[in-house]
């Protein structure tokens, strides 16, 4: 902080002069200004909610708006944090570290009372009657949801263009997507509507967002978070992420959301993750391998990100890193594996939306001309074929040849990691090939906005957590990202190295102009 | 490895997904791409490598099997397209 002092006369002061600067704060920066009583909670939620309404008409990152709702848990929030003040307890160490920040949640997970359509037609109008572990925690922490953000339909897409109810527009350049699928929160978070955000990850959907929008963003460990609650797509790639300005900041959520649950058989009986990074002047890398794969710095690739990662990568040997070339062989063959897992996968989790429960029903004589007719109406194009993909590679005569085959090639991707961390403690690569691309650019050709995951895929098929922070710009002024990946379960040395990168330059501090 | 017309609509049909004839055309020619794509797997060989269906499995959490505090009906049908007597209420499943 620089000694920016807020609401100094509370009682005369006009908030609107204190809008900007409180929708910059980072997450971590509120929660200091929030400790000294500075700034109250219903400010920082007003501000938030002021420019949600001042900025969504053209970015579109909101699917939902609880602002009533959000303003009154942000009175009773700041009844406990005068409470909490005179315990003498700092707020960060209390059971409640978040207490009174605003956060937004992707629209694939559920809160009791907000309506969920996960981006799509068949679920318009469903208000799930319970909230998702992930968010039951944060909100036990302290967080106010104000509400839920734009994604892909099912989170199946690059991009946020296959949203049902229209596309996310990119922050830096209202042109471009944001990627995605959890787009949304993504651009929300760096056009500072709120401070941090939940998004899941089954393919990247976190970390290429985080890129294309310029802020961090975490994909933890497979089975570290708890599924209960979030609409499934890929039952074993799917992870809930977050996002926001800095290592730090999603340290601190990811923190609060992370653990095991009894509602969710796939989380790992390990012990809750609990990350705080320092605010020493440069933390030294030292003692820290990291290694940098020759399979993530191909031909296509945009020459400026490839300059910028091995820009950064220099920054952390600089910081006292010690960086190794190694190898991830079966790299290629993690698109054409996921291509055909999480489609399989999606072709059964799918199979519950038909018309009976909930969503809008198509009518039709039978029962079946009604899951026909209420699918084939309510899916868009890209959850259709994702579904009919999948259909076709568990279908007799081909399984083994397509699902069976992709099954034993995920074993050699994630041996290939197993390998390399013997080698190293972290991974550094780019997030994607390229830097945002324009609305509209990939036009109805499939394939070639699956490229686009190309390097965020194998950490999901291998489990293993993934880290994306921005490491600079290219020459059209849109950000560059980095993804580091782990062991399992160890996110602490992704948080711990970005950090260190964070504290010695600011590209993560760098706002688009809007 | 191009998809037949009848494959195509055999799969809608597994997929329950009512398709008209020009989505039919559109992902026959779409799919056959992808899967032209994904079919580089094949040349790999995996004999001896056994398939991963999730990366700690083997590895379950199952809670005590007690009964513990649901949702209420009430609640479960409040999003029901229709409903009737607090059941769910679909057509006729036979003819």
């Amino acid at each position: 902080m620089s000694g920016v002092k807020f609401g100094l006369k509370r009682d005369t002061c006009h908030l609107t002069q204190l809008m900007p600067s409180l929708t910059s704060l980072s997450l971590t920066e509120s929660q200091t200004l929030l400790q000294r009583g500075e700034i109250s909670s219903r400010e920082l939620v007003t501000a938030c909610l002021e420019h949600v309404s001042a900025l969504d008409g053209q970015l579109h990152a909101f699917l939902y708006v609880a602002a009533e709702q959000a303003l009154a848990q942000a009175e009773a929030a700041d009844k406990k944090l005068s409470e909490l003040r005179g315990t003498g307890l700092p707020i960060s160490q209390s059971t409640m570290p978040l207490l009174g920040i605003p956060m937004a949640i992707k629209d694939v997970l559920t809160v009791e009372g907000m309506p969920c359509t996960c981006g799509s037609k068949i679920l318009e109008g469903y208000v799930p009657p319970f909230t998702a572990t992930v968010v039951q925690k944060l909100q036990a922490a302290g967080v106010i949801v104000i509400g839920k953000t734009n994604t892909d339909e099912f989170a199946m897409g690059s991009s946020t263009e296959n949203s049902a109810y229209g596309v996310t527009h990119n922050p830096w350049d209202v042109a471009r997507v944001p990627g995605g699928s959890s787009g949304g929160s993504a651009a929300a978070v760096v056009a500072g509507l709120v401070p941090a955000a939940l998004g899941t990850d089954t393919g990247g959907s976190v970390r290429q967002p985080a890129s294309f929008c310029g802020v961090t963003g975490i994909k933890p460990t497979y089975g570290r978070s708890s599924r209960y609650g979030l609409v499934a797509y890929g039952s074993s790639l799917d992870c809930v992420g977050a996002f926001g300005h800095s290592a730090a900041d999603v340290a601190a959520v990811f923190s609060a959301y992370n653990g095991r649950d009894p509602l969710d058989a796939t989380t790992q009986d390990v012990p809750a993750a609990n990350i705080t990074l320092g605010t020493e002047a440069v933390s030294s890398l030292k003692g820290i391998r990291i290694g940098v794969p020759k399979e993530y710095f191909i031909a296509g690739i945009q020459p400026e990100v490839e300059g910028k990662i091995r820009a950064a990568i220099q920054k952390m040997e600089e910081l006292g890193a010690e960086i190794r070339q190694v190898s991830l062989p079966h790299t290629e063959y993690a698109l054409p594996v996921y291509y055909l897992i999480a489609p399989a996968e999606a072709s059964a989790n799918l199979a519950r939306f038909d018309g009976v429960r909930y969503g809008p029903r198509v009518s039709g004589d039978s029962m079946w001309d009604v899951f026909y007719k209420t699918r084939g109406e309510k899916f868009g194009d890209e959850v259709t074929r994702r579904i009919m993909l999948g259909t076709y590679a568990l279908s007799a005569g081909y399984y083994d040849a397509f699902y069976g085959q992709a099954q034993k090639v995920r074993t050699l991707i994630k041996r290939d990691f197993e390998q390399v961390f013997h080698e190293v403690d972290a991974v550094a690569c780019p997030v994607a090939p390229t830097t945002a691309f324009k609305i509209g650019a990939h036009g109805d050709d499939p394939l070639a906005m699956y490229l686009e995951d190309v390097f965020t895929l194998p950490a999901n098929l291998a489990g293993v957590p993934g880290l994306a922070f921005p490491v600079g710009f290219d020459a059209a002024g849109l950000p560059v990202g980095m993804q580091l990946m782990g062991r399992h379960f160890d996110e602490a040395m992704l948080f711990r190295v970005a950090h260190a990168y964070q504290q010695a330059t600011d590209w993560h501090k760098q706002k688009p102009t809007l | 490895m191009p998809l037949t017309p009848q494959e195509v609509e055999h799969i809608a049909r597994l997929a329950r997904l009512e398709l008209t004839s020009a989505e039919q055309t559109r992902y026959r020619e779409q799919l056959s791409a992808i899967l032209d794509h994904v079919a580089q797997l094949q040349k790999l060989d995996t004999s001896r490598i056994p398939p991963t269906a999730s990366v700690f499995s083997g590895d379950s959490h199952l809670r005590a099997d007690q009964p513990r505090p649901g949702l209420t009906p009430e609640a479960l049908l409040k999003n029901a397209p229709e409903q009737e007597k607090g059941q769910f209420k679909i057509p006729p499943v036979f003819e």
